[in-house]
């Protein structure tokens, strides 16, 4: 994916985020290109999540600059972040489902908020999403609270992608899956991925996730982030990453 | 970079072509959700004609998300319920995935959104709300049933099982911490209460009972109930949301596959906490009342502080306020019951804890009046 003339959808120069006098991201730098799916790593506590919240928007950053689709964030009224925000879908790890309502409202909500799709066409759309992310019809009535974790997680993604978005954001979307869903999830993050030219920001520990979607990984540490294919990051001498990528875990994943 | 304020983004089109044998629906430019509402109405209103033949010809398409996609399979599907033979989508291979994924995997009905505003689902509620009153009422008298054995146990046969530690920092939170509040409150109804008094016994030049009413109004009544209610909405509330985060967060779990007993760890404390807080805080807004009476008086009407004091000997007994007092402990442990029944209620879900915590001050209030109420009918048997 590590060509000269990439379009860049996200662009960090120079973020800094600190909470107290504890820092978490140093002047960090990064690209993030159309079409590639990104997977982001770090230990606990490194700022993962910090970090996909900084560009989302829903974190005040203390310096630097974010670009979102060429456009510098910090300073966009009120209409220029919609225009934004409409093209970017964010999957929370909870799943972040309203709860008040059914499964098939939650999907509706982006598509009522932004387009003048009359009900039927939107009852029709989110059906299709819901067996996009692999949930059965009969899911589309429960309310949130009566869904598993998982289903959870799926109706959460299928909101995610309710306005066909350019970009995902996926925080920990495998964790809590069984390994079949997981295996599933990925397959459709790829599909996905290749159909729509979708570029996938992903927040994951999921090692067989990360080797089977991911087209570059950001490794958060020591404040910093390095960037690379999972096999040059195994080349990486960094103490941390070396551990990740080569422990057990690392070594069954690579297979 | 495709969106629709970029001018040069090719709007979606549609037309149809009609051949003697073939219908051909041609689709172009970017087929985006934004334009779905717009070419779902132009859709729904071809005029298709009686060829048996059809096509989609969608090969000149710019681009095509999801939702255009299902317009797409959806117009295959439905001109082949008409009995035409469609041929396959032809469209650019790029998209060939989408399609896929849109064709193959998606065969479910369009989700069906229930209207909750028909008299039907009116009834159902009001039928599901009187079932679940039902339940309440049956569910928090077999918790008061527990309780009851569990507070007699540990006061009987002390196990070491009465947590003092909790206790104390219950009766800290609920008691002590309360005091700014009810004292403030208490001071200004014993304002009210005086004022609204000497105004209408002025009429009959009766200013000074206005101390008789003041002192029976407050300690019989209005002492306790007020400082019950405070403290229901105060500490009943935080009980409710503090042991229901708890079963959130699956503490309550934890509590139990350690083998703690949760009415001894949980509950005991904050009742037994509050049947000590309350009735010293009722005794203390009891003091405050009059005190706010009294000074109402001396500006008012000009009695002085010892008149008051005297006139209050003579319109009052130690037994006005003993029947004051000797409700408040039953109105902290319905208070106490009611918080932590309803705490153990919460699913496990954010929603419910908000859902319980109102109810649950609802509950114990409603309950306080009533049970008020049943202690003035009881003493007027009494003929206390």
């Amino acid at each position: 994916m590590a060509g000269d003339q990439q379009d860049v959808v996200i662009k960090v120069r120079g973020l800094v985020n600190a909470f107290g006098s504890q820092i978490l991201h140093d002047h960090l730098n990064l690209d993030v290109y159309r079409g590639e799916v990104l997977g982001v790593v770090g230990g606990s506590g490194t700022g993962k999540s910090v970090l996909l919240r900084s560009i989302i928007g829903l974190n005040q950053i203390k310096s630097g600059t974010i670009e979102v689709f060429g456009r510098d964030t910090s300073n966009l009224n009120e209409a220029q972040w919609r225009e934004i925000e409409m093209r970017w879908g964010v999957l929370f790890q909870e799943g972040a489902l309203f709860s008040s309502q059914t499964i098939a409202e939650n999907i509706q909500v982006p598509l009522r908020e932004y387009t003048e799709m009359s009900q039927a066409l939107m009852n029709e759309i989110a059906s299709m999403k819901l067996s996009m992310v692999g949930l059965s019809e009969d899911a589309a009535a429960k309310h949130p609270s009566e869904l598993s974790g998982g289903m959870k997680k799926r109706a959460g993604l299928a909101r995610a992608l309710a306005l066909d978005p350019e970009v995902v954001f996926l925080d920990e979307p495998t964790a809590g899956l069984d390994p079949i869903s997981a295996n599933m999830f990925d397959e459709l993050v790829k599909d996905l991925q290749k159909s729509l030219n979708l570029t996938v920001f992903m927040v994951t520990h999921d090692l067989d996730t990360l080797r089977a979607t991911t087209d570059r990984i950001a490794v958060l540490v020591d404040r910093q982030i390095v960037v690379g294919t999972i096999d040059e990051l195994r080349q990486n001498r960094h103490p941390w990453i070396q551990e990740y990528f080569s422990g057990p875990r690392g070594r069954a994943a690579a297979g | 970079m495709s969106t629709a304020l970029d001018a040069t983004a090719a709007r979606a089109r549609l037309r149809l072509e009609r051949k003697p044998r073939l219908l051909r629906l041609i689709a172009e430019g970017e087929w985006t959700t934004r334009d779905a509402a717009r070419l779902d109405t132009q859709l729904h209103h071809l005029d298709l004609g009686d060829a048996v033949d059809a096509e989609i010809y969608a090969l000149g398409l710019g681009r095509l998300d999801s939702a255009s996609a299902w317009l797409l399979v959806r117009t295959k599907r439905e001109w082949e319920d008409r009995g035409k033979r469609v041929a396959p989508i032809l469209l650019p291979d790029v998209y060939s995935t989408l399609l896929h994924t849109v064709e193959h995997e998606h065969t479910a009905p369009p989700v069906v959104i229930h209207n909750r505003h028909t008299l039907l689902a009116f009834v159902t509620r009001v039928g599901q709300a009187t079932v679940l009153g039902l339940k309440q009422g049956v569910g928090i008298l077999g918790y008061l049933g527990r309780v009851t054995v569990e507070t007699t146990e540990a006061i009987y046969h002390p196990r070491g099982n009465l947590r003092v530690a909790a206790l104390v920092h219950q009766i800290e939170e609920t008691g002590l911490n309360a005091l700014p509040i009810v004292g403030l409150l208490a001071f200004l109804i014993g304002v009210v209460l005086a004022y609204q008094g000497a105004d209408q016994l002025k009429r009959f030049g009766a200013e000074v009972f206005t101390i008789n009413l003041l002192g029976v109004g407050l300690l019989r009544e209005l002492g306790g109930l007020v400082t019950a209610i405070i403290v229901a909405g105060r500490s009943g509330s935080a009980f409710t949301a503090q042991i229901g985060t708890m079963r959130v967060n699956e503490e309550i779990d934890a509590l139990q596959t350690i083998g703690i007993n949760t009415v001894d760890a949980l509950v005991l404390p904050r009742i037994i906490g509050l049947v000590i807080a309350l009735p010293l805080l009722t005794f203390y807004a009891d003091v405050m009342g009059l005190l706010g009476g009294a000074v109402m008086c001396y500006f008012d009407l000009g009695i002085t502080i010892p008149v008051f004091i005297r006139q209050l000997q003579e319109a009052i007994s130690v037994n006005t306020f003993l029947v004051g007092i000797i409700k408040a402990p039953v109105f902290a442990f319905i208070i106490g019951l009611v918080g932590c029944f309803e705490g153990l209620q919460v699913e496990r879900n954010a929603a419910s804890v908000g859902k319980l915590t109102t109810r649950s001050v609802v509950e114990s209030i409603f309950l306080v009046i009533v049970i008020d109420a049943g202690f003035s009918i009881m003493f007027s048997i009494l003929g206390i």
